[in-house]
């Protein structure tokens, strides 16, 4: 008898198949590896050998970790998808579509109407191990998790391009108490999301599905949240029973075509195998032990001294921080000695922990010892603040600052790298100079080692210590966590040990904070007294490979992983009145009986439909968080309005007359440059005799709507959002969609072109391409330039020939437009001078915020005006103040029209006290990557702060907030100073 | 448009660099990166011809990435990373002297962001090299004075040296994977090249006839083998479509693994830049005066393409697109208006591709490329729907996209491509 074997090597697990001479399946197995892929595979060609004995067998490897694997063997490798369309055709012939989810793959083979194959991009992430990470988070088996997700009773709306953005829109729930259940649903259903906006691309899912690979199979909420979102019946979604090893099924049936041989033979090719090479290894750590005991002794000395706190007598200060990941508390005497400390993972519930260890220190206290002031700070700091009643609340930022004052009055440069963000502030006379903070998808910090030593079998510490002293650390990359992780599994491939990964991946953070968020280019531009703090520092491996590679010693301080509290503690000291003699702090008394529940609701306050969490406590008090603008905490809202961004996207909602259209009706989508050209159109289309449609309002329900039809999921979020509004304005039946490509933009004399930049161009043949629905005579898309009038009106009387629209009336139309987006134009200007001028009488800061004229929509800046003029700012927007301003020469090519006003705004803000420049970017715009350097070069040269905030489809303000605060206080602080 | 630019109040953000004298031509080295091997070769012969020190960089490797990552912002494109940390990792070989060294990029022009990799590198450079100036070559009137020195007959010689880069490229590809003696093709390869820089130099190259044939003839003389071999076409963003940096060594993978990788003439790129000019006439009245010459030029370079076609045809080799043709292929599948970028030029030639045979396709480009959104993958959908059997894998390059990810994904393409082969014997 002569076997097949198939093995599939995964990125985490081994599978081996078997199959006897009629090609019936005798074996399956379905092991992880830990990334020690050879000996899996030898151990179960083990047992493969003890069933079947020694005999003759065909082999075929297959996999992404099978391919190195097979290369050195000399064994034969097929594609995974091609092994996977092998066992279909013959298993499961009446499959229409095929998913496969995988370790780190997510694969879709369409086998009906046209044969088609897709695997996930490069940036979409891994789905297995996307899923294990969320586990992590939350603190439970994959199996628990997915058990709890069948009790769900909502669904949150959580990112799913990328394991790294869906993570930082659960941490805010998690902390806001939305219960795990609703969460591991909401997680199932961004993998869902993920894969059919990320690998359908415009093909529908529909017919027979077969769902094959390990998560598919083993968990039940995966499978549900597929069926719901796909809208299978039971008859349609076919669940094999050998879905886990389906792959190696396939690479079997490939064996079949291969040579047999002796099982010994299989085996003594994979041990002469060897290690492999073409990884890139970096120097050790540390060359000797001398040298690690060397450099222990020289961090030992930023250590802070205790005081035992059941002997002391006196007053004391409480900081917390109540983290995104981890919740950390200190007690301090007034000379700056801990009483008391706590580091701990929240575990989701960090309201619990800090009130249970304020129980605590209340026993230990006795009543020899007052604490007379108290300040908590972090992601929970309003929360905490209100639920524990506590006297100080900072943001922050300003609290890790504080610290490292302490450590060092001479700092100019702190570096904090905590659980999911990295913090970096460079420090001018004493006050904070500039802040960054990691983009949401280079937050590759601390949690990531975490979750990867769990996968590895380890505790954290143990990981990173067999880093300490890996002789060959192997060069992983520095970008975010899923680049990393394909990265982690090439070097797995070519056989780097656990140590040299570890080490690896300590020198990945630190090169991922300093070219990635801070962006220097040379070390010398850090600074020279570096501070480092937060607790991945903490990790003597991190520390050492961010000495060596800036090369300056640094000073961490044992409290590394506290800084925060300890901040928060100096704040508390530094703030409390003589007068002030015990704080607010809730007693012990009120401790005992403290609880509270938590329900989370959509406030219809006003048509952004926040998701509103309400925490009530037992006395009756209500904590509201997750709104974004008075309205939902049921405030009263402000009476003046200054936020030109709401007036503007008021103002082009109502631009459409509500007459008849006496030749039809044509929809305009409101997004990319319409939200500029609105005003221009809509005055064409009703002087030659249409009525205009608009297409609804963006939300996140209009862009799963044209989900669908996204061909390339890394484009901005406002392009996205466009198939969401082409399908509303197709299920309006409107007569015709009209969306002009324009190469050019108007022409505003200040750059030396006036483009557009090509997405916002060419949207228009993306969109007819990739939406079945659309076709020549319900799309018009001329090509113009609006700067010239011939040759603009030429195009649109052919673009509407079927109207026979005299030419005269076509030019009378298009001048009306400009007449109308001039009168816009300027009206925007006019409310931008009313609000300056009421800001400047109240004494209020003004905020520029410089994006583009799209970014009005509230679903594209997630209602970050309502936040700053919650803060007590004015908002104004590029287009308002830039004619105001110089023209400015920029050592770029400036040459297009929306960004050409940025730099403008940006000299306009440098002119002016009291104003300062937030510049908003979309995630993926290319253009902006040029464009930032240069604001930023222009606002620093005047002395002004730069500040950028990231946007995506990531609807939570979390991190905005914290980052808009940081830049207030740090104004404040400047302001003082000066 | 000037007038007024000059009439408003200005400030001035921009920073003081070195500029290349025209003295520098003697005293300075010019670095060049590696971006068309193929052409290279001839286009660096001309120009070390016209007096300049020109070298092309080939260092490659992490430590090269990792100073594109270093002095570049990281969400820029590929292409820019690459190119700026050759020369940056050059720079710090030692091998030349900063003093005495230039740096040389061409630069295409219009609305896609890789306008801006003069500024970009000048800025990389700054920290380090302030000395060292930067030059453009390019044809769109960028960076007046601080170009190349280059008389029109020195033009048209680059012209005919891309002509027989092309023709040198193509030839190899459809020779090599058939070769019987390994090494022939190679061999005639490097025969041809020298073969056209002694025609260079003694100005025979304006006989394009002849130098033409000459090279079809050396190729067609290599002994080969037809035995059908799965063709894999390569179009997308022009740096991570020619160099071997940029796209992990893309050809080599190919004909590793056994095809024959079919690369469009990078003529056609130059005539597609062309064509836009004459386009932005046609369609928004722009620069009609310029245009005409424009018409002129395009006039000359097709006779010539044409000519080339002919004769490969005669000798069997599989010909360039005709660039009249590919327009209509354009016209197909996307507006001619969409000129960023590689714009129209890629879904054309994904359709003269698939017309002529060439089913496989990689479309190669940067992670991020924004004219590729619409062009590149955008198009995919449009592109099947004219030729249903085209077998397309988009591949993202970027400095840590691992090369196990993407081999992977063009060997899901192959795999698919061999059943296909096969099913057709």
């Amino acid at each position: 008898m002569i076997y097949d074997l198939g093995i599939d090597v995964g990125s985490t697990t081994v599978k081996v198949t078997v199959l006897d001479e009629a090609l019936q399946i005798v074996y399956t197995s379905y092991e992880r590896h830990f990334a020690r892929v050879r000996e899996t595979v030898l151990a179960q060609l083990a047992v493969v050998e003890e069933k079947f004995g020694a005999g003759e067998y065909r082999v075929s490897v297959t996999g992404s970790a099978g391919l190195g694997i097979a290369q050195r063997a000399g064994l034969p490798f097929v594609q995974e998808v091609q092994a996977a369309f092998g066992a279909i055709r013959r298993f499961y012939p009446a499959a229409d579509v095929a998913i496969e989810l995988g370790g780190e793959d997510a694969k879709i083979i369409f086998l009906t109407g046209g044969t088609e194959q897709r695997m996930n991009g490069s940036c979409a992430g891994g789905t297995g191990a996307f899923i294990d990470q969320m586990a992590t988070l939350l603190d439970l088996s994959v199996q628990e998790m997915d058990a709890l997700s069948l009790q769900a009773e909502r669904v949150y709306p959580i990112a799913s391009r990328c394991g790294v953005f869906a993570k930082s829109d659960i941490q805010p729930l998690l902390n806001q108490g939305v219960g795990k259940a609703d969460i591991a649903a909401s997680i199932f259903r961004a993998v869902v999301d993920q894969t059919v906006s990320g690998l359908a691309q415009g093909r529908r899912i529909k017919g027979n599905v077969l769902f094959l690979g390990g998560p598919l199979y083993f968990l039940k909420g995966l499978r549900r949240a597929f069926c719901e979102t796909l809208g299978l019946d039971e008859e349609h979604a076919v669940f094999p029973e050998t879905a886990p090893c389906f792959m190696s099924i396939g690479a079997a049936l490939y064996a079949a075509e291969e040579k047999p041989e002796p099982l010994s033979g299989i085996r003594a090719r994979l041990l002469a195998a060897g290690e492999g090479e073409g990884i890139t290894v970096g120097e050790p750590l540390f060359s000797s032990q001398q040298e690690y005991s060397d450099f222990i002794a020289r961090h030992i000395r930023s250590d802070l001294s205790f005081e035992n706190i059941l002997t002391y007598r006196g007053e004391a200060y409480l900081g917390i921080d109540s983290g995104s990941t981890t919740t950390k508390l200190m007690l301090i005497t007034p000379d700056c000695k801990i009483l008391y400390s706590h580091y701990q993972t929240n575990n989701g519930q960090p309201l619990d922990i800090v009130a249970d260890k304020i129980r605590e220190i209340y026993r230990l206290l006795g009543d020899r010892i007052v604490i007379r002031g108290a300040c908590v700070t972090g992601y929970g700091e309003e929360m905490m603040r209100a639920a524990l009643k506590i006297d100080f609340g900072v943001v922050e930022t300003m609290a890790h600052f504080k610290a490292a004052l302490y450590f060092n009055p001479d700092v100019d440069f702190i570096i904090d790298i905590g659980g999911q963000d990295i913090k970096c502030f460079k420090v001018k006379n004493r006050a904070i100079d500039s802040i960054m903070l990691n983009e949401a998808c280079s937050s590759g910090c601390g949690s990531f080692i975490q979750t990867f030593a769990k996968a590895m079998n380890m505790e954290i510490e143990e990981f990173s210590r067999l880093g300490l002293f890996a002789k060959h650390p192997v060069e992983l990359g520095s970008r975010c966590t899923v680049f990393m992780n394909s990265s982690v599994k090439q070097a797995q491939k070519e056989g780097a040990g656990i140590e040299d990964i570890s080490a690896g991946l300590s020198s990945s953070i630190v090169k991922n904070a300093i070219y990635k968020v801070i962006r220097a280019r040379t070390p010398d531009e850090l600074g020279r007294h570096i501070v480092v703090q937060g607790g991945t520092f903490l990790n003597d491996a991190v520390l050492r490979s961010f000495e060596k590679e800036t090369g300056r010693e640094v000073v961490r301080p044992a409290i590394a992983g506290l800084m925060g509290a300890f901040g928060a503690a100096l704040y508390a000291k530094e703030n409390t009145l003589p007068e002030t003699l015990i704080s607010t702090l809730v007693t012990e008394k009120e401790l005992e009986r403290f609880s509270y529940s938590s329900r989370s609701v959509t406030c219809k306050g006003c048509t952004s439909r926040c998701s509103v969490n309400i925490l009530t406590f037992a006395d009756g008090r209500r904590f509201i968080s997750g709104n974004k603008c008075e309205r939902g905490a049921g405030l009263p809202r402000p009476k003046e309005r200054a936020d030109i961004y709401t007036y503007k996207y008021e103002k082009l909602l109502a631009m459409p007359s509500q007459g008849q259209g006496r030749r039809g009706t044509v929809g305009l989508p409101l997004q990319l440059v319409m939200f500029e050209q609105l005003p221009l159109w809509t005055a064409f289309f009703e002087t030659c005799g249409f009525r205009v449609v608009l297409s609804d309002r963006s939300s996140r329900e209009l862009y799963f709507l044209g989900q669908h039809t996204v061909a390339s999921d890394t484009a901005c979020y406002p392009a996205k959002l466009m198939h969401g509004h082409i399908e509303s304005l197709l299920n309006k039946g409107v007569d015709f969609i009209f969306y002009p490509c324009e190469s050019y933009n108007l022409d505003e004399h200040d750059s030396v072109n006036h483009y557009n930049c090509p997405v916002v161009a060419y949207y228009a043949e993306l969109l007819r391409a990739n939406n079945e629905r659309l076709n020549e005579d319900n799309f018009i898309t001329p090509y113009l330039d609006p700067n010239d009038e011939r040759t603009t009106v030429r195009a649109l009387t052919r673009a509407l020939r079927r109207y026979k629209l005299p030419a005269f009336l076509v030019r009378k139309a298009y001048r009306a437009g400009l007449e109308r987006m001039k009168a816009y134009h300027e009206d925007v200007v006019r409310e931008g001078r009313r609000i300056l001028f009421d800001a400047e009488k109240a004494g209020k800061h003004v905020v520029v915020l410089a994006g583009r004229p799209y970014h009005a929509d509230p679903e594209i800046n997630h209602g970050i005006t309502k936040l700053l003029n919650s803060l007590g700012v004015a908002v104004l927007s590029e287009d308002a103040v830039f004619e105001e301003a110089p023209l400015v020469k920029v050592n770029v090519l400036n040459q297009w029209t929306y960004h050409a006003r940025l730099y403008r705004a940006a000299e306009f803000v440098s002119e002016r006290e009291n104003m300062s420049l937030v510049q908003l970017v979309s995630f993926g715009c290319g253009i902006d990557a040029i464009t930032t350097d240069e604001v930023r070069a222009i606002l620093e040269r005047r002395g002004k702060l730069y500040t950028q905030i990231k946007i995506d489809e990531i609807n939570n303000l979390g991190v905005v907030k914290i980052r808009l605060r940081s830049m207030l206080a740090a104004i404040e602080e400047l302001q003082r100073k000066s | 448009m000037k007038k007024t630019f000059e009439t408003k109040p200005t400030v001035d953000f921009s920073d003081d660099y070195p500029v290349f004298t025209p003295g520098m031509k003697a005293t300075h080295t010019i670095l060049i990166p590696d971006m068309l091997p193929w052409h290279f070769d001839l286009l660096v012969h001309v120009m070390r011809g016209m007096g300049y020190k020109v070298e092309v960089l080939h260092n490659e490797g992490r430590a090269v990435i990792d100073e594109g990552l270093k002095h570049v912002h990281n969400d820029t494109c590929y292409p820019a990373l690459c190119v700026i940390g050759q020369y940056i990792d050059a720079l710090k070989s030692g091998k030349y002297d900063p003093a005495r060294t230039a740096v040389l990029i061409t630069q295409s022009g219009g609305g896609c962001r890789a306008s801006n990799y003069i500024p970009l590198i000048r800025k990389a450079l700054r920290a380090e090299f302030p000395q060292v100036p930067v030059m453009s070559l390019n044809f769109s009137g960028l960076e007046k004075g601080n170009g190349l020195q280059i008389a029109l007959t020195d033009l048209i010689k680059l012209a005919y040296a891309i002509y027989y880069g092309d023709l040198i490229m193509s030839c190899y590809n459809q020779t090599k994977p058939y070769e019987i003696t390994e090494g022939s093709a190679a061999a005639a390869r490097v025969s041809c090249v020298e073969e056209m820089k002694r025609a260079l130099d003694s100005g025979t190259y304006r006989r394009l006839g002849t130098c033409a044939e000459r090279i079809l003839r050396t190729f067609a003389a290599v002994p080969v083998q037809r035995t059908p071999k799965v063709r894999v076409g390569i179009v997308g963003e022009i740096y991570v479509k020619y160099s071997p940096l940029g796209n992990s060594h893309l050809e080599d993978f190919l004909l590793a693994e056994g095809c024959e990788p079919v690369v469009p003439a990078l003529m056609d790129f130059i005539l597609y830049c062309v064509v836009n000019n004459i386009n932005d006439a046609k369609l928004y009245g722009k620069n009609r005066k310029a245009a005409l010459v424009y018409r002129a030029v395009y006039a000359w370079m097709y006779a010539k393409q044409k000519k080339l076609i002919r004769l490969m045809k005669k000798y069997s080799f599989e010909p360039f697109h005709d660039f009249e043709h590919l327009r209509r292929c354009a016209d197909s599948v996307i507006h001619q208006g969409v000129k960023m970028g590689e714009g129209w030029l890629i879904p054309a030639e994904m359709a003269a591709l698939a017309e002529t045979g060439t089913e496989n396709i990689v479309c190669a480009q940067p992670f991020g490329c924004l004219p590729n959104h619409i062009a590149g993958k955008g198009a995919v959908r449009a592109v099947k729907a004219l030729h249903p059997d085209e077998n397309i894998v988009p591949v993202d390059y970027d400095p840590s996209a691992t090369k196990v990810n993407q081999e992977n994904r063009i060997k899901l393409m192959l795999a698919t491509a061999r059943e296909r082969l096969k099913g057709k014997q």
